[in-house]
């Protein structure tokens, strides 16, 4: 199939205009030698076989109307209101571009301007840019802006931290002369907070710390960004977007910069992508900030209108001095959100963590009664939690399986230590009967 | 201000004074209220409601964890949701409304039978977590997709984990990195031509680097003698795009390949101008040590008003232990993650790469076959060509000669008749055309970089070239139109230093 407007015909008259015989000509350029070749690959499809042998490869995946997910670990199974994609997926949304051209995409930048003031009431921080990739390479971009606004070389990183965003944090700055210092975690799932105490010293550039953590578990937020700023250090706060419907802001307890994944704000899972991560400051590192921001101006007769703006930070126009390589970013996937955060509303962004902080816990005491099944911590948790399941892997995997439910994780994957240990996501897309089937499947196994 | 019944058009005729009347030649697209600004009591129930004991469980939570001040979200319909963001949408230029020719971002027609596929339910509502044996479908896709890349640019192994070009970039950089510190060579420099690419020097002192810029020759190429002059041990990468931003294919990039060798540096491939090279010939065969694809480009993943894209990654063997991780593997007819990369950079983001992206592209490649993607080039190839020899007798064509899939124009004529490139570009909104990429390469004055791509056909090239004839005449005989443009979208120019100066990035509710 091929997507080409052209006939023959109009590319014999336009290859006589250009004035060449034949294509041929027009890659003469290109040596000889790179010429000798054959792409193998099969033959083009029609849109009929495409979409048959694409809805046939799909079977071959488990999804989440299939079976009850309990999977979580940055990526949640939430329910996404129709209107999310009816709206985001219109054409003139999906087919655009960067708004460079601010006359031409006024849609775009109002959005993105309602983007960022959504985020910002979130999260009660000062200012959000337009979106990064993911919450990982948002958490990673924030290092980078503490490792360059405080001229020091040291970032303290908890292990209670996504292990997969910690590894992001290191790749970014492999090649940079940084140290990443491990805070080992507690008894009782978070941070050893004695042992953090001390790893922060004046070359301590940002303190890192995921709420709640990787485990579920609310860490000690307050206390955590009280140490770093006795050093000098930033605070940067990784969070879920949908705790905050209950659970204190960012901006409230103390974070230089907040970031967090996107993805349960109107977003699909997808396999792990694409999504978007949000990032914001605090006012003093506005112009430190990466990527693209949205500000609102008045056009040439006074009209209220939106532009790209503080643009001198950027990479088209500060090459090698820009506060961050990014360009293309997550746009879409952003006004996702932002359409998600409007349904949404006050009374149901605080509803929504209601009904998931409920179910997680109603989940969380009827394991704890099954046989077998023994708790990991005390500690607070909202809509993640981990226990010990004295089973056997195999069983229990087939049990779940059996019982078509996805997840939950076992923690020995990231952390060899913690075999028997399982991560539960909870959300108020599970229904009593899920659960149900859940118990029976960790009872049978 | 609050305007609840805002149906765009009133609330246009109640906004705008008399004044921007007279220059708004079409008053049908108008100011959209700030979703914070629309009030209605009744907001949306797609929520289960409440039982009423959900409260007792954040009982488990101490206080001083809870939130005190409700986030102050907008309390809207779901029908004024539907027509605040239908609205804004209506506000956009895009490639189903609109000729896009924006240069070096190959703005194409992107099939909507690709939307389809990647918003199956067996496709989007999936967990990177969940196991193997329940994902086939998805890393057979993952895998197979690697191959299909390593294929069309001659490569020897694929990630797909970037999630754009400068993402890809980055990755490629911190792979040149850590297989020279597995070489025990220290690099301190990494080479970018004068046209490249603000993403290029940008990533390269994200990674560290000292930025070397090359540059251009009289012909639009690299310079060899100012390369070869700027060649040493110290050099860990050379950064190119091919063709290059000018659209211009580099000649000697076999000798410039080997001359960075020489010195042990490796040879990176900007790839966002893949999309005249498919079937043509391969970056793997002239020299390359590292690539990447932009799959938003090339390979028809709709730019989103700004994104997501893709931007997997292609390595030569001697590279591929340096690869994120985790790759897909192929074993008896399973597919798997790769579970051990002891000498990875790790990763770039979390999970596996933008799947939602990549299964687009995948289908796109399978959709075209190899026949269908050389078409794209060649097609490609030949409306740049000939909208350049139509346009080139407007406007002087600095570096000219065939091109490749676009080509960089420049109002330099117009200039000395006090019209700039920027302004040409708004004039031309006001004719339904999206405009050309301007002031881009910085190597040329008045820059205007334009790329038609092979979907559109040679009707609407014709009528580019009238719209252009058009301002032209404008130019010489009413002149202000031209500066004033555009008169006919939502607004006009914008005042950018009253954004910058003081920025107002967020609603705040006084
Ligand atoms: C030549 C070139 N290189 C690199 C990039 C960066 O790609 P991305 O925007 O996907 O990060 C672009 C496009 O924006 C480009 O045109």
């Amino acid at each position: 199939m091929q997507y080409i407007s052209n006939t023959d015909n109009d590319k014999k008259v336009m290859l006589e205009a250009i004035g060449v015989s034949s294509f041929e000509d027009l890659v003469a350029k290109v040596p000889k030698s790179l010429r000798n070749f054959e792409l193998r690959l099969p033959k083009g499809k029609s849109e009929l076989e495409l979409l048959s042998e694409m809805v046939e490869i799909g079977r071959e995946n488990i999804n989440f109307h299939d079976y009850a997910s309990y999977l979580g670990a940055g990526n949640y199974d939430h329910f996404v209101p129709t209107v999310v994609n009816a709206l985001a997926h219109r054409g003139e949304f999906i087919t655009s571009y960067t708004p460079y051209q601010g006359e031409a995409s006024q849609g775009t930048l109002q959005s993105i301007y309602e983007f960022q003031s959504l985020i910002c009431e979130l999260t009660a921080m000062d200012y959000s840019n337009a979106s990064m990739y993911d919450g990982a390479s948002g958490l990673a971009e924030a290092a980078l802006l503490a490792l360059r606004s405080t001229g020091r070389k040291k970032i303290v990183v908890p292990v209670t931290i996504h292990p997969e965003y910690r590894t992001v944090v290191k790749t970014y700055t492999s090649c940079l002369d940084v140290e990443i210092v491990e805070i080992p975690m507690a008894a009782d799932g978070v941070l050893d907070f004695e042992i953090l105490k001390k790893s922060i010293d004046e070359n301590t550039a940002a303190v890192l710390v995921q709420h709640p953590n990787f485990f579920g578990l609310l860490e000690d937020v307050r206390a955590i960004g009280e140490e770093a700023h006795k050093a000098g250090a930033l605070f940067i706060a990784c969070v879920n977007p949908i705790s905050l419907g209950i659970l204190e802001p960012p901006g409230e307890y103390g974070a230089d910069i907040a970031v967090g994944e996107g993805q349960p704000l109107g977003n699909p899972t997808a396999f792990g992508g694409p999504h978007f991560g949000f990032f914001t400051v605090k006012e003093d590192f506005l112009r430190k900030m990466p990527g693209r921001i949205a500000g609102m101006t008045v056009d040439k007769v006074g009209r209220r209108s939106f532009v790209l703006t503080l643009q001198a930070r950027e990479q088209h126009i500060r090459r090698e001095k820009a506060t961050s390589n990014i360009c293309t970013n997550h746009s879409l996937c952003a006004l996702k959100g932002a359409i998600y955060l409007s349904l949404l509303g006050k009374e149901g962004l605080k509803k929504l963590a209601l009904l998931n902080l409920k179910n997680a816990h109603q989940t969380y005491d009827a394991l704890l009664k099954l046989k077998g099944v023994r708790e990991f911590s005390r500690r607070p948790f909202f809509n993640e939690f981990v226990l010990h399941l004295e089973k056997d892997a195999g069983n229990l995997k087939a049990s779940l399986e059996a019982n078509k439910i996805l997840g939950p994780l076992a923690l020995n994957a990231f952390y060899p230590k913690q075999a028997g240990a399982y991560l539960f996501a909870v959300t108020e897309n599970r229904t009593p009967s899920d659960q149900q089937r859940l118990l029976e499947a960790i009872s049978a196994s | 201000m609050s305007t609840p019944l805002a149906l765009n058009r009133i609330t246009d005729l109640l906004m705008n004074d008399s004044k921007a009347k007279v220059l708004s030649k079409n008053e049908t697209r108008s100011r959209t209220p700030l979703i914070f600004e629309r009030h209605s009591r009744n907001h949306a129930e797609w929520l289960p409601a409440l039982e009423g004991h959900e409260e007792t469980y954040l009982k488990s939570i101490p206080q001083d964890f809870l939130r005190k001040k409700e986030a102050n979200l907008p309390s809207v319909s779901e029908l004024e949701v539907v027509r605040h963001f239908t609205g804004l949408s209506q506000k956009n230029f895009s490639v189903d409304v609109n000729f896009y020719p924006l240069g070096s971002c190959t703005m194409k027609y992107n099939p909507k039978c690709l939307d389809a596929i990647a918003s199956l339910s067996s496709f989007s509502l999936i967990h990177p977590y969940q196991e193997e044996s329940l994902a086939q479908g998805a890393l057979k896709i993952l895998f197979e997709m690697q191959e299909y890349l390593s294929e069309i640019t001659g490569m020897d192994e694929f990630t797909l984990q970037p999630a754009a070009g400068a993402h890809g970039e980055l990755c490629g950089l911190l792979i040149a990195g850590a297989y020279h510190r597995a070489r025990g060579s220290k690099k301190t420099k990494v080479l970018i031509p004068d046209s490249a690419h603000g993403t290029n020097p940008a990533t390269a002192a994200l990674c560290g680097y000292e930025v070397v810029t090359v540059k251009s020759n009289a012909k639009g190429l690299v310079d060899f003698d100012d390369l070869k002059s700027k060649l040493d041990s110290g050099v860990a990468c050379l950064m190119m795009t091919n063709p290059n931003t000018l659209g211009l294919f580099e000649e000697d990039i076999l000798e410039i390949a080997k001359a960075v060798h020489a010195v042990d540096g490796l040879v990176y491939y900007d790839g966002a101008n893949m999309n005249a090279l498919l079937g043509i010939c391969r970056p793997g065969d002239m020299g390359f040590d590292i690539v990447h694809m932009n799959l938003h480009k090339t390979f028809a993943v709709p730019h989103g008003s700004g994104g997501p894209g893709s931007g997997p990654v292609g390595v030569k063997k001697h590279l591929i232990p340096f690869l994120p991780s985790p790759r897909v593997l192929k074993q008896k007819e399973k597919f798997l993650f790769e579970k051990q990369a002891p000498q990875s950079i790790g990763k770039l983001r979390s999970f596996y790469g933008n799947f939602g992206a990549i299964i687009r592209s995948y289908a796109y490649i399978k959709a075209l076959g190899k026949e269908g993607l050389r078409a794209v080039s060649e097609n490609a190839i030949i409306n740049a060509n000939y909208l350049r020899v139509r346009l080139k007798k407007m406007y002087d064509v600095p570096y000219d000669g065939i091109c490749m899939h676009e080509f960089v124009m420049a109002a330099t004529r117009q200039k000395k008749k006090g019209v700039r490139a920027l302004d040409i570009a708004k004039r031309l909104l006001d004719y339904g055309v999206h405009a050309p990429t301007v002031y881009f390469p910085l190597i040329v004055e008045e820059a205007m970089m334009v790329e038609p791509t092979e979907t559109e056909s040679k009707e609407t090239l014709d009528e580019f070239v009238q719209i252009l004839e058009k301002i032209e005449k404008e130019i010489e005989q009413d002149p202000a139109i031209v500066l004033e443009a555009p008169h006919t979208t939502p607004v006009g120019r914008m005042d950018e230093v009253l954004a910058a100066r003081q920025p107002n990035l967020r609603f705040k509710n006084s």
